[in-house]
């Protein structure tokens, strides 16, 4: 029985009628067309579908979109300043060459951004910590923790909304 | 750096540096695009969540696919009903086997697969029936009201088991002993070799079963239009050409009358270096409704059909005099080929070839064998061919240097090829900097110092190793070209370059502009790159084997000279001097000789379109074709296509680990990595590749291992219980670009992609051994292996 919900997805809300069980990426991806969270594995074991919900990293592919109402959802589509240019983390990847495939980058930036929130001046134990829950064949992940080193010095230097 | 500006090929030495000692690619006077370090074209895109992979991708009034899989590893298929599937609401139309009877498969000569199982399974997850339907939940409950009858065969999971027992169960029945293809290369006199050697030594080596792990599971979206009967296919490949082909086959339409396009591509790794049943039922399914339909697989279905690597059951034996000059080495080989033949006659030879290089053997036998199991199939998986023999080859180099008592660095160094050589199977390697690879990967790890001197449980292991760079064979028996590249310049576009080619993550749109940029002398953001699409690129035959950066490269600078030539010709008349005197560098063109008589690129350009219209050049590239007999020296010359490899990456790899000898837990703390790709032309995209591969085949070394039980059921099929790392394993790297310039290759490059993933197994292996003095033969190295060994070392030491 499908029911109409209200998601707040980066800033704006949308009405969308779900079943109980549907989960929160098929809403974000197929409902709303945010296609930049990604179903890498559908189990909750590779990462890349990764969301921020009341600013805490989530699973979007385990969790169902009805118990994310009246939260707020931050999808990687949120991210980019709202003249078009890109988050620091953002530009961060793209100038160290921590993107290859690209499919682990929106979950990877996503936990990078919670890191970052919570804890400005992370050390590169505590960045592999907090991403070890975000899978990457390509890179090796090298340069993705250099890329979120070097996003922290931005942040704390400039201040990030 | 030097910054003078003067036809700078007079300053290089025939090694490619320059008079000051500068490396070609690092030396601004020859390249300013090719060499430097520049964010990926298509980065933005994707960190902003913007890039579109197929499996984002929806058409008006797109289907949704799903494919029924077989739940026995064995089994005739004994009846199929699908009325019931049929009458379900939102049900568009149901597929089975018999409609899609032609069989295919990416080597022709032994193609054997069909879209859906026709008359029975021959591995647990086969597909047997597929549906379309309005959405994926309709689809979904579809498949389960298809009703299969099957009568369960033998399961046979154990390549000698198969051939030992092929007389009561054949997999294929045009395949006798169970035997895919089996096949022996002799080289010189291997016995009597053997006998003159002083030090020999034979061993068994095991490998294990792994797969891909790329991150988006195989896409494909079909259009199929019934009016004008073309096929539109979006899929995530990285063969546009091969799918291309395998189409026409299966579904009975001419090449020219299907067009495929490459969406973004989410990783491949060899995984989607195939046709895939998503591809094809998309299709079947699309015709049959005139309405586009998606096939997205979930994570457990790539398990299934994606084609791992092949386990490797080898026996290898070496030879040296007592100088510790190899002499001989015979090689034996059973390769687990899974259910379905796909790369696997290519990957048998593979590792035939694997023995010829990087060292001098004068005498070489193989003996192989790729045998049909009832396992999900085998196929090319990252350095494939060569992972398994290296992992044995370097092992056994270990214990033979052990054996007379030098470093395995002495022995790997005395034994080491050089530019200019020539293989015993006339595999012939233009250049070679493999001495200064392990040279520097052993000084910068301290190798020498610290091996054999760790406390017990610390341990120290190092490997070499090499791969093919700008090869391949078209595998359908064709002559043409490997790799088309178009160029256009005119004023509305610039510079736009149109090849197939598929980036699939690796880098190579960005490469590819690098490399048209800096023959045509403008910057790399110049170049539209249009990629991964059989209609709009001009032919290439698709990203595998480490071909493409060595294979555009020459293709690019072909198509370049034209148009190089026209705009100095129009140039030179505007300038008043000589075209063999002009030089387009930076966007400018100008005299090498007056520097103040130039004139801006685009001026050019505008000049010569504006009487003329677009400049066209277009640029092919073949390898060199070393097959048959050498009618000088009367040398066959085998090998797979590794016989035509232009020229040869090479790279050797230091690990460092820490072994918990409470747990068993095997912690790789550092890792040296130095590498000779030629010029890099991207050195960011060279050190992704590098760690990539690195940290790929750890995971292939101590963690990954599909599971099956004894029906056949894969018994780890997702990301949970198949563990690939994460960053918490991920060792220091430190990864060295080695001065090398190929002066036969474009640009002087090589390949990086997979040579750098084949000495990580054997510098693991040989750590393990240092650390603990116990030797592994099979992979992955467990935890609970360990410890069963250090409790028999105890017992035996008593």
């Amino acid at each position: 029985m499908k029911q109409l919900i209200e998601l707040n997805i980066n800033g704006r809300n949308y009405e969308v009628a779900v079943n109980p069980r549907d989960l929160l990426i098929d809403v974000i991806r197929k409902k709303i067309g945010l296609t930049g969270t990604k179903k890498g594995c559908g189990e909750g074991d590779c990462g890349a579908c990764t969301v921020l919900i009341d600013g805490k990293p989530e699973l979007s592919c385990i969790k169902l979109a009805i118990a994310c109402q009246g939260q707020k959802i931050t999808t990687i589509e949120g991210l980019a300043q709202e003249d078009g240019s890109l988050h620091p983390l953002q530009q961060s990847f793209v100038d160290h060459g921590a993107v290859q495939c690209g499919f682990c980058t929106p979950g990877m930036i996503m936990s990078s951004k919670a890191l970052l929130d919570r804890n400005p001046n992370p050390s590169p134990q505590e960045i592999k910590h907090e991403l070890s829950g975000n899978i990457c064949r390509c890179t090796g992940y090298k340069k993705i923790i250099e890329a979120v080193e070097a996003a922290a010095k931005v942040w704390s230097q400039e201040g990030v909304k | 750096m030097s910054q003078k500006d003067t036809g700078s090929k007079w300053n290089l030495t025939p090694q490619g540096w320059n008079l000051e000692g500068v490396p070609a690619y690092q030396d601004q006077t020859r390249y300013t695009q090719v060499g430097r370090s520049v964010p990926r074209v298509d980065a933005p895109a994707k960190v902003k969540g913007e890039a579109v992979y197929t499996g984002d991708m929806t058409l008006p009034g797109m289907a949704y696919g799903k494919i029924k899989r077989s739940p026995y590893a064995h089994a005739i298929l004994k009846k199929i009903d699908i009325s019931k599937a049929q009458e379900l609401p939102g049900v568009l139309a149901v597929l089975t086997g018999a409609e899609a009877p032609n069989r295919w498969g990416i080597v022709p000569q032994t193609a054997n697969e069909t879209v859906l199982a026709l008359d029975k399974v021959r591995f647990y997850g086969e597909g047997v029936a597929a549906v379309a339907a309005i959405d994926e939940e309709t689809a979904e409950e579809a498949l389960d009201l298809i009703e299969v009858e099957y009568e369960p065969l033998p399961v046979l999971l154990d390549p000698f088991e198969s051939m030992e027992r092929a007389h009561e169960v054949l997999i294929h029945e045009d395949s006798p002993g169970n035997i895919m293809h089996q096949g022996e290369q002799v080289y010189g006199d291997v016995d009597k070799a053997f006998s003159e050697c002083a030090y020999v030594l034979e061993r068994e080596f095991h490998t294990n079963y792994p797969q891909h792990g790329f991150l988006e599971p195989h896409t494909a979206l079909a259009s199929y239009d019934p009016q004008s009967g073309q096929m539109h296919v979006w899929s995530s490949t990285q063969v546009p050409h091969y799918l291309h082909r395998q189409l026409s086959i299966v579904l009975e339409i001419p090449m020219n009358k299907i067009r495929v396009t490459l969406p973004t591509i989410g990783g491949g790794f060899g995984g989607k270096g195939e046709a895939s049943s998503a591809e094809f039922a998309a299709c079947l399914l699309s015709r049959k409704i005139g309405r586009p339909v998606r096939v997205t697989y979930e994570r457990s279905e790539v398990f299934y059909t994606n084609k791992g690597r092949h386990p490797a059951h080898m026996k290898l034996k070496m030879g040296l005099d007592q100088d510790g000059y190899i002499k001989a080495v015979d090689f034996d080989n059973t390769m687990d080929k899974g259910a379905y033949s796909g790369w696997g006659v290519v990957v048998l030879f593979y590792t035939a070839s694997m023995m010829h290089l990087p060292y001098k053997v004068p005498n070489v036998r193989f003996r192989g064998r790729s045998v049909y199991t009832n396992k999900p199939s085998t196929g090319a998986m990252r350095g494939l061919g060569g992972v398994q023999p290296r992992f044995a080859m370097e092992c056994l180099l270990d214990e033979l240097a052990e054996m007379m008592g030098v470093s395995p660095y002495e022995l790997k160094m005395k034994n080491a090829i050089e530019s200019g050589h020539t293989a015993v199977n006339n595999m012939f390697v233009p250049h070679s900097e493999y001495k200064k690879c392990l040279q520097t990967a052993v000084e910068k790890s301290g190798y020498l110092e610290k091996r054999g001197r760790l406390p017990f449980g610390k341990g120290i292991g190092m490997a070499g190793g090499y791969y093919i760079s700008g090869t391949a064979y078209t595998l359908y028996q064709n002559y043409k070209p490997h790799t088309s590249v178009m160029i256009r310049v005119d004023t509305e576009a610039g510079v736009t370059l149109f090849c197939a080619a598929a980036d699939i993550g690796q880098g190579s749109n960005t490469v590819m502009a690098q490399m048209a940029a800096e023959e045509l002398g403008v910057f790399y953001e110049d170049v539209h790159v249009q990629a991964g699409d059989t209609e709009i690129g001009a032919f290439d035959l698709g990203s595998f084997a480490s071909r493409l950066t060595y294979a555009s490269g020459a293709a690019i600078k072909m198509a370049c000279v034209e148009i190089n030539q026209k705009l100095k010709e129009t140039a030179a008349g505007m300038l008043g001097v000589r075209a063999d005197q002009l030089v387009i560098k930076k966007r400018e063109i100008y005299s090498m000789y007056e520097t103040k008589k130039r004139l801006p690129w685009e001026k050019a350009v505008e000049a010569y379109t504006s009487i003329n219209g677009s400049l066209v050049g277009l640029g092919n590239f073949s390898p060199p074709r070393r097959k048959g007999i050498d009618m000088i020296s009367g040398n066959r010359v085998q090998g797979a296509n590794i016989g035509h490899s232009p020229t040869y990456g090479f790279s050797c790899q230091v690990h460092e680990v820490e072994v918990d000898v409470e747990t068993g837990r095997i912690y790789v703390k550092k890792v040296t990595e130095a590498g000779d790709c030629g010029t890099p032309v991207n050195p960011m995209s060279v050190e992704g590749q590098v760690e990539g591969s690195i940290l790929f085949n750890i995971g292939g070394c101590l963690y990954e291992d599909q599971k099956l039980d004894a029906s056949g059921k894969h018994l780890n099929p997702n990301f949970h219980d198949y563990k690939m790392p994460t960053m918490m394993e991920m060792p220091e790297m430190d990864t060295n670009i080695v001065e090398s310039y190929d002066p036969t290759a474009p640009f002087g490059v090589k390949e990086t992609g997979e040579g750098a993933v084949q000495p990580t197994f054997p510098a693991l292996v040989n750590a393990i051994y240092d650390a603990i003095g116990v030797r592994f033969y099979s992979l992955p190295i467990t935890p609970e292996m360990i410890l069963k060994a250090l409790k028999e070392k105890k017992e035996k030491e008593g």
